[in-house]
């Protein structure tokens, strides 16, 4: 039996007083306790579905066409239109929460910062099965427990600020299935979340819907995802369906172009060296860049050599008279590596392991407490940490960045021009004309119109936004350039436009970069060596080759783990992927633990330049 | 936790305070020459013979003969000790004259911030649930005019509107009978009846800033993704609004506190002086004026303790109403 089914649906919106269709005949179904994953990149209209089936759509957006039946199963044989019901009505507020539950992609903005945990989760029960206090009360702690929260009568009381990503989705999904609905809407509930934690919530959700075998439609762009949870896949596309079926076969026999790209358009671990990611829409072709005159003096010495760094913050209430409780968080604990000219070194790690503020402490954005930093060009070496006034204002051009986000890291009151222009004003590059000049051949580096250079920020696309923040890095001839989970912000297809550019700028103009991410896939594709992040301290760091093939530590295996895979041969484990956390250091190896009184860590070389943070004394069969 | 918070605070007020007064002090002592040199050459003006021998002895009485320093010192002094000195003027203590008016200028402006409230509220929140509509756009219309006509022009149109077409007059606050009499039951009736035309004129211009505040802080809260939670639980929109986003909206009116208490006292000095109202507003000005400086230093002073006292109210109130500040408050430094 179908839970929901959605016939030849249209959904349009009316911006500016002109209307636009965003979904256009779109017709799929839901089984009874099966798993349907409607994949598509953003702007295709997926949101809007599931928004539509809430009743939730803006006010300016409304369903033009169509029906949306909802059977519930506890009162089969009769069947709602969503789309024929009062926007506001009874009928859909007794659906909403009630026998349809959503949660959202960010668990952070969706739960209210000002109420508790058990009063938000409370006021979904009592609104469509008014029960008890104290009964109520026994009834939230009991899901709260059965979602994984260690202490529910704790739990209840806290507020979302208060607790991890991963948490605060648990949170939800309780919310969300208190009253049991026969359906759940999952709108890309574990992107915002760090690997292991998404394969924790992941496999949550798959018990769940076991024991109350509700149906879940799961709104995602991740294939990986998708090959793991999905019993039925439906592709979108411009509000247009493009191919669906049982996942077997869309994944085995995929047929529609469009999702043949898509299959190709994400990186993965089993690439080929040289492959090519292939983007799903060919960005605008660009000359390769003119060869640069050779540097004089080419050395074996690293670029970059990072030794010992270490920076504490100091958090928690300052009282008035006393010490008050200071506790001292150690974000960087002596980290060391070397970046090789022309090479890319990968940073990898979880939210909060430390790997921004490195790259935050390398750009000399942040003073370290201890350690060194060499920057040799080959000519001279620079101690970048001792550079101050002038000699540090000078040093800058040499090292740039590419942020994550392209929406915020670009002013919005300057156009195109201005920006890439600013970098050669502030170090007086050149005079008027010529820097036009190079602004424009700066646009036809990174493949973009020079036509577009009085636009401003918000007339471009967020890959767009990427090139014009990738221009601007390059705008100063720069040595080293960090680049901070550039493509975590894109969609699948743009991501692989982003990093192919990266990857030929890189070629034709020996840059080396320093590629900080959490998605191992990315830095599979475009690092040469990778350095694995946890609690502040590189725990491995070895050829990416070797990485991926013989891990050592065993947070890069949990990590490795809990990668979800776009293929149905290679299911994601979930009960080995990281137990309560992978960087939770009890459930290392006793030899990867820092004891309290036993000899402190260091890194232990496995040959080929391959490091692991261990023991001295550790025995090499362990690591196997 | 709380408690010593609030603990905290009030220590934070002490050196506040203590600066405050030395410019509040500073500032009365600037302009040449103190009261007595002024009455005397206003009475030299009318020709009368000022008794020399008694403004010097005034003179000595109250101090003035010694340095600024030590003045302020007894100033300060007596301050703490509840006493705001004596008024030259008016030839009584400070704490005299100034409580009379008190009491009605905090009924006025009590009644004008109600008023204020109850009727930017539910516009604001229209606005906000409504944005662009018809109603939307008069109501924001409405609050724009009251907001750009000015308090004391409206006074006059409305005195003489009620002149001409009611033949009553509508300035003060209570009727001429009553005035410097115990209170009564008829008092409190003549005050009543007085009472609504200030409160509407004060009120326009605030509650025009008002809507716009409201509806400017809904639309933003409106946006936000937990909204869309709360109606994805099947809330009713009321019931999803007021639980949400308007209660988050709500930290905005409470920081306004400490800007509200102050001019509770003070009042609104123009418009108090066209409707000749006894409030505080007009006793001020005169004060500064004839340099009648312990009048308009101790009542200065006074408004300064009621913006901080208004500033702790505030904090505190939204330490027990957003779990953010409370439980975070020592931000991560």
């Amino acid at each position: 039996m179908d839970i929901l089914r959605i016939n030849d649906v249209r959904i349009g919106f009316t911006v500016h007083g002109l209307a636009r269709d965003v979904v256009k005949g779109v017709s799929l179904r839901v089984p009874a306790g099966k798993t349907v994953a409607l994949v598509g990149e953003s702007g295709s209209g997926k949101s809007v579905i599931s928004q539509a089936i809430m009743g939730l759509l803006p006010r300016n957006g409304g369903v033009t066409g169509g029906e949306i039946l909802f059977r519930d199963p506890q009162t089969p044989g009769s069947s709602v239109d969503i789309a024929g019901l009062k926007p506001e009505g009874k009928e859909i507020r007794a659906l909403r929460g009630g026998r349809i539950g959503m949660i959202f992609q960010e668990p952070m903005s969706s739960l209210s910062p000002v109420h508790t945990i058990g009063n938000q989760i409370e006021e979904a029960l009592q609104l469509h099965r008014p029960t008890g206090k104290a009964e109520a009360r026994a009834l939230i702690e009991a899901m709260l427990k059965r979602v994984g929260f260690k202490d529910p009568a704790r739990a209840y009381g806290l507020y979302s600020f208060e607790l991890s990503g991963g948490l605060r989705q648990r949170a939800m999904l309780a919310m969300a299935l208190i009253c049991q609905p026969a359906l759940l809407i999952a709108d890309e509930p574990t992107t915002a979340l760090d690997v292991t934690i998404q394969a924790q919530v992941l496999d949550l959700m798959r018990d769940l819907q076991a024991e109350m075998g509700m149906a879940i439609l799961l709104i995602t762009h991740d294939l990986g995802v998708v090959a793991n949870m999905a019993d039925e896949v439906v592709v979108i596309y411009h509000g247009e369906i493009m191919e669906s079926g049982p996942v077997e076969d869309i994944f085995r026999r995929p047929r529609h172009p469009y999702l043949k790209a898509l299959l190709k358009a994400s990186p993965h671990f089993d690439m080929e060296d040289g492959e090519r990611l292939v983007a799903l829409r060919e960005a605008r072709p660009r000359p390769p860049a003119a060869a640069r005159p050779p540097k004089p003096a080419e050395t074996a010495a690293p670029l970059l050599s990072v030794s010992g760094l270490r920076k504490t913050y100091t958090t928690g209430s300052r009282k008035f008279f006393g010490k008050g409780t200071l506790s001292t968080v150690v974000a960087v604990d002596d980290v060391s590596f070397e970046i090789r000219r022309g090479e890319c070194l990968g940073l990898v790690g979880e939210s909060g392991c430390g790997k921004t503020t490195v790259s935050k402490i390398v750009m000399r954005a942040v003073t370290p407490d201890a350690g060194e930093i060499v920057f040799d060009d080959g000519r001279s070496r620079t101690d970048v940490l001792a550079l101050k006034g002038e000699a540090l204002r000078e040093f800058r051009p040499r090292v740039q960045m590419i942020f994550q986000d392209p929406v915020s890291s670009l002013s919005p009151r300057m156009t195109v021009m201005s920006i890439l222009r600013e970098p050669l004003v502030i170090h007086g590059r050149g005079e008027g004309a010529d820097q036009i000049g190079r602004v424009r051949a700066l646009m036809e580096d990174v493949g973009l119109d020079a036509r577009f250079l009085n636009r401003y920020p918000h007339s471009f696309s967020g890959g767009q936004r990427q090139r014009i923040g990738i221009a601007r890095a390059l705008a100063l001839d720069p040595e080293l350039i960090i680049c901070d989970e550039p493509v975590s912000a894109l969609d699948v297809s743009v991501q692989a436009q982003i990093l192919n550019l990266l990857k030929d700028l890189q070629a034709e103009r020996r840059l080396t970069f320093l590629f900080i991410s959490h998605n191992l896939a990315v830095v599979n594709y475009m690092a040469d060596r990778i350095a694995v992040m946890a609690n502040g301290r590189i725990v491995e760091i070895a050829p990416r080759h070797t990485l991926f093939t013989q891990p050592a530590h065993p947070y890069t295996k949990a990590l490795l783990k809990s990668v979800p895979f776009a293929d149905l041969d290679r299911p994601l484990d979930f009960k080995l992927a990281a137990p309560g956390g992978a960087s939770d250091q009890s459930h290392w190896g006793k030899a990867f633990r820092q004891e309290r009184d036993g000899s402190a860590l260091t890194q232990v070389a496995l040959g080929d330049g391959h490091f692991v943070l261990a023991n001295p004394g550790i025995d090499r069969r362990e690591m196997v | 936790m709380l408690l010593q918070y609030i603990l905290k605070r009030i220590l934070v007020m002490i050196p506040t305070l203590l600066v405050t007064s030395a410019l509040i002090f500073t500032v009365i002592n600037l302009p040449e020459g103190d009261y007595f040199e002024t009455l005397a050459a206003e009475m030299a003006a009318q020709g009368e013979k000022a008794d020399l021998s008694r403004i010097e002895f005034l003179k000595k009485e109250y101090g003035f003969d010694k340095p600024p320093l030590e003045r302020y010192v007894w100033w300060v002094a007596g301050l703490l000790k509840g006493d705001m000195g004596y008024s030259f003027e008016y030839q009584r203590p400070v704490n005299e004259i100034v409580g009379d008016r008190l009491l009605l200028t905090m009924v006025v402006s009590f009644f004008t911030i109600i008023f204020t409230w109850v009727v930017a509220f539910p516009i604001g929140i229209y606005s906000a649930t409504h944005q662009y509509s018809w109603g939307d756009y008069g109501l924001t219309f409405l609050g724009l005019l009251g907001l750009a006509i000015p308090h004391f022009l409206l006074a006059l149109v409305f005195m003489y509107t009620a002149n001409v077409w009611f033949g009553t007059s509508i300035g003060g606050l209570v009727d001429p009978q009553y005035l410097n009499q115990p209170m009564s039951w008829d008092k409190v009736k003549s005050v009543l009846e007085h009472l609504w035309i200030p409160v509407i004129i004060i009120g326009a211009g605030g509650t025009a800033g008002m809507i716009r505040a409201v509806r400017a802080n809904l639309l933003d809260e409106l946006q936000k993704q937990y909204y869309v939670t709360a109606r994805a639980k099947g809330l009713p929109p009321g019931k999803a609004l007021r639980k949400y986003p308007l209660r988050m909206s709500l930290n905005f009116f409470i920081s306004d506190i400490g800007d509200i208490l102050p001019s509770i006292v003070s009042g609104a000095e123009i418009v108090a002086i066209v409707l000749s109202l006894q409030t505080t507003g007009p006793l001020l000005i005169r004060a500064l004026q004839s340099q009648d400086m312990y009048l308009a230093g101790s009542f200065l002073m006074f408004l300064s303790f009621m913006t901080v006292i208004g500033v702790l109210i505030s904090d505190i109130a939204l330490a027990i109403l957003d779990p953010r500040i409370r439980l975070q408050g020592a931000a991560t430094k």
